[in-house]
């Protein structure tokens, strides 16, 4: 640890204090059309009545399908978006309808990484413009200098302080993302909402930025809402981890919960569709049920659109387990039997709390006859 | 203490040249235009004319003439009685390097630079606030969008309605007619601003819808949602997040409007809404020149090849501009 580098100790506030909390958080973009006259003909429910709590210092996992919601939930976090419903608290203010102005006390304390590291960086602005700017709209002087505080930020994420006045385009997709979090860092936030940090870059280079985030959480004390598609990359970084549907919150639990005790039927499927790790002993993790042979669950068709979403448990039109009830009556995100505190699942007819699967689940009756096709052919 | 290691630095930037490195993409676009010979070349073309109408008087005394002395009246022996210059080839000697004017005897040379000067001026001047415009309404337009943007969009569709040339000959004497009462004389200060506001009211939307365009495209950009999220203002996420992705359209739509302006104000000039004599104008001298050409084709020459030579010129400078800043457009 270089003495040089001074990063603010966690602040006040214990860990495991509820930070960042969104309740019943609902957005609509209304879908315009009609002539002459423009009207509102309809509403894409992007988020319906998401509740989800983010506590100081841990890492909260957002996961589901690309279209299900999640950067609308994070922009809607961060206050980029006007949510139609709910309430949206930091530290216990609600903050669902603050201003620019009400905001910027706490603007600082809750900053974002995004998914494109290349439309999220100025092609026209250096390096240590980029870092700086958030400073400069917050009028923060610290000691010794913008400049020196950026390099030190440059140096804290892994990139050669050297490189200030470099210009995005020089730079890779890992090392852009590299750029996107110090920026981040510069305001000395206490949440951030990372959206996607890694999908867009090689597999290679993922692990490396995830790990500059874990380092972060750690040592910095920062809270993290991490969204990912896919269950894989949250596993090694966030400790509770919620499962996101066409809007809405289907489970939320521990990582242990999630990972090993999943009682949603699509939870389930997302774990199916992790590939198995093995750690360094030779032990599978992720999903892989103890010693028995993996089956598989294939969904069916594509997510429904999010315009006209359907009727009782919204993931029925792709569930193995769906009956009568599922069409009528919307199961609440609630703790099943046999769920420890805290573990929520959706869900009418929970599946057995194991990762353990012996049957095939293949829902999709042209990619059943095209395996059948392979099966029959090899 | 909580100060994280700093990580092994990532792998260093190393395919760009050494030359390239730290280039900021508007010096890369310097290099990349210099590196265009066409380019290079109408841009010197391009500051020729604009030296020629600043430098107009300073031509005049060198040679030692000037636009409005009518020679051929008032010495005899360069006229014939037709009021043709009497030398072949519209008369052009050692004296008068690029002929006499039929009729009045005034001298070519000095005529054309001046009458560059003059319609110059105006494009110049009209152009600077058609862009200041476009770039104001467009950029409003597209970052607030919504109901500003809904109308700002119908002014623009109902201004591009009118025919551009045929509004400029209807609207000239009308707004000359706002100015000074018809049976008066209207100075020339007047015309010209009269010529600027009417190319102006006409000229920007173009540029506006453009940009409107543009803008509602980078403020989806996820920069512009990290300033927002950082505290920024939308003044400073227009002024340093927007226009610097906008300078290229800017540029390059400038570098095409200008010599549209200067045709346009020729062609005033030409059907005798423009500016009127005494002062010398491009225009105009088409006009003259489509008098004459039966029995003087020499005087039309100068001016139309001048006229020929600045228009090329500027449109291979807004190509290679446009070029320089986007290299994938390249031909
Ligand atoms: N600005 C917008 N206007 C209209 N629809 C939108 C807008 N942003 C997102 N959506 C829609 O909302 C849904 C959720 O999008 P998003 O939150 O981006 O999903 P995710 O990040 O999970 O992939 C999608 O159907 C998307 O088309
Ligand atoms: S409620 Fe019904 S349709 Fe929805 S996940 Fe449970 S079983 Fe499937
Ligand atoms: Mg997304």
């Amino acid at each position: 640890m270089t003495d040089k580098v001074s990063l603010p100790a966690p602040r006040d506030g214990s860990p495991g204090e509820p930070l960042l909390v969104a309740e019943g958080l609902t957005k609509h973009f209304p879908i315009m059309g009609g002539f002459p006259v423009k009207r509102r003909i309809g509403a894409v429910q992007a988020v319906d009545g998401v509740d989800l709590t983010v506590r100081a210092g841990e890492s909260f996992g957002l996961v589901g399908e690309s279209g299900c919601g999640k950067s609308t939930t994070g922009r809607l976090l961060t206050r980029l978006l006007e949510p139609t419903a709910g309430r949206i608290s930091y530290r216990g203010e609600d903050i669902t309808r603050a201003g620019r102005r009400q905001l910027a006390p706490i603007r600082s304390e809750i900053q974002m990484i995004f998914q494109d590291p290349y439309s999220s960086l100025n092609p026209r602005q250096t390096v240590g413009k980029i870092v700086s700017g958030p400073m400069e709209i917050n009028g923060i002087n610290p000691a010794g200098g913008r400049e020196a505080r950026v390099r030190e930020l440059l140096d804290v994420v892994g990139l050669n302080p050297e490189h200030y006045n470099r210009f995005p385009h020089e730079f890779s997709g890992g090392q852009r993302q590299r750029i996107g979090v110090a920026r981040a860092l510069a305001l000395e936030p206490k949440v951030i909402i990372a959206d996607e940090p890694v999908s867009a870059l090689d597999v290679s280079i993922q692990a490396q930025v995830v790990n500059l985030l874990g380092r972060l959480r750690r040592e910095m004390g920062i809270a993290f809402l991490f969204i990912a598609h896919d269950l894989a990359v949250v596993r090694h970084f966030s400790q509770r981890v919620a499962v996101m549907y066409l809007g809405k919150i289907v489970e939320v639990g521990t990582r242990e919960d999630i990972y090993g005790r999943p009682r949603h039927p699509y939870t389930h499927a997302l774990l199916s569709a992790v590939p198995e790790t093995h750690d360094a002993d030779g032990t599978r993790r992720v999903g892989a049920p103890p010693g028995g042979s993996r089956g598989r669950i294939r969904l069916a068709g594509d997510v429904p659109s999010p315009v006209m979403p359907p009727s009782g448990c919204r993931f029925r039109t792709r569930c193995w387990k769906a009956q009568a009830r599922c069409a009528t009556e919307e199961p609440p995100l609630t703790r099943a039997d046999g769920n420890t505190e805290g573990h929520l699942s959706a869900c009418h007819f929970p599946e057995p709390p194991t990762v353990a699967r012996n049957t095939e689940v293949i829902l999709d009756p042209a990619l059943r006859a095209a395996e059948d096709a392979d099966g029959a052919g090899g | 203490m909580t100060s994280p290691s700093p990580a092994a630095p990532a792998t260093e930037p190393g395919t760009a040249p050494a030359e390239l490195i730290g280039r900021s993409p508007g010096q890369l676009m310097r290099r990349r235009f210099r590196r265009d010979r066409a380019g290079v070349v109408s841009a010197f073309v391009v500051v020729f004319f604009f030296l020629v109408a600043v430098g107009a008087p300073l031509i005049s005394m060198v040679y030692g003439k000037d636009p409005t002395t009518t020679y051929g009246l008032n010495e005899t022996g360069l006229l014939n009685q037709f009021g043709y210059p009497v030398q072949p080839n519209g008369g052009i000697s050692g004296r008068f390097w690029f002929g006499l004017e039929p009729t009045l005897g005034r001298d070519v040379l000095t005529q054309l630079a001046y009458g560059i000067r003059t319609s110059l001026l105006i494009a110049a001047a009209a152009t600077a606030l058609c862009v200041v415009t476009g770039v104001l309404v467009g950029v409003t337009a597209g970052y607030l969008g919504g109901r500003t943007d809904y109308f700002l969009g119908r002014f623009i569709d109902l201004l591009l309605a009118f025919p551009q040339q045929l509004s400029f000959v209807a609207f000239t004497p009308v707004v000359y007619a706002l100015f000074v009462s018809p049976e008066k004389e209207t100075p020339t200060y007047l015309r010209v601003l009269t010529l600027i506001l009417v190319l102006w009211a006409l000229g920007w939307m173009g540029l506006a819808r453009l940009l409107r365009g543009q803008v509602l495209s980078l403020r989806e950009r996820e920069f512009v949602e990290a300033a927002k999220v950082t505290g920024a203002s939308p003044w400073r996420i227009i002024t340093r997040e927007l226009l610097p992705n906008l300078w290229t359209p800017i540029l390059v739509q400038s570098t095409l409007m200008l010599p549209t302006l200067v045709t346009a104000e020729a062609g005033l000039s030409f059907i005798g809404v423009g500016v009127v004599e005494p002062t010398p104008d491009w225009g105009r001298m088409f006009a003259n020149g489509a008098k004459y050409y039966e029995s003087d084709v020499t005087y039309i020459f100068f001016p139309g090849l001048a006229m020929i030579i600045f228009v090329v010129a500027f449109n291979l400078l807004g190509d290679s501009v446009r070029d320089a800043f986007d290299p994938r457009t390249r031909r």
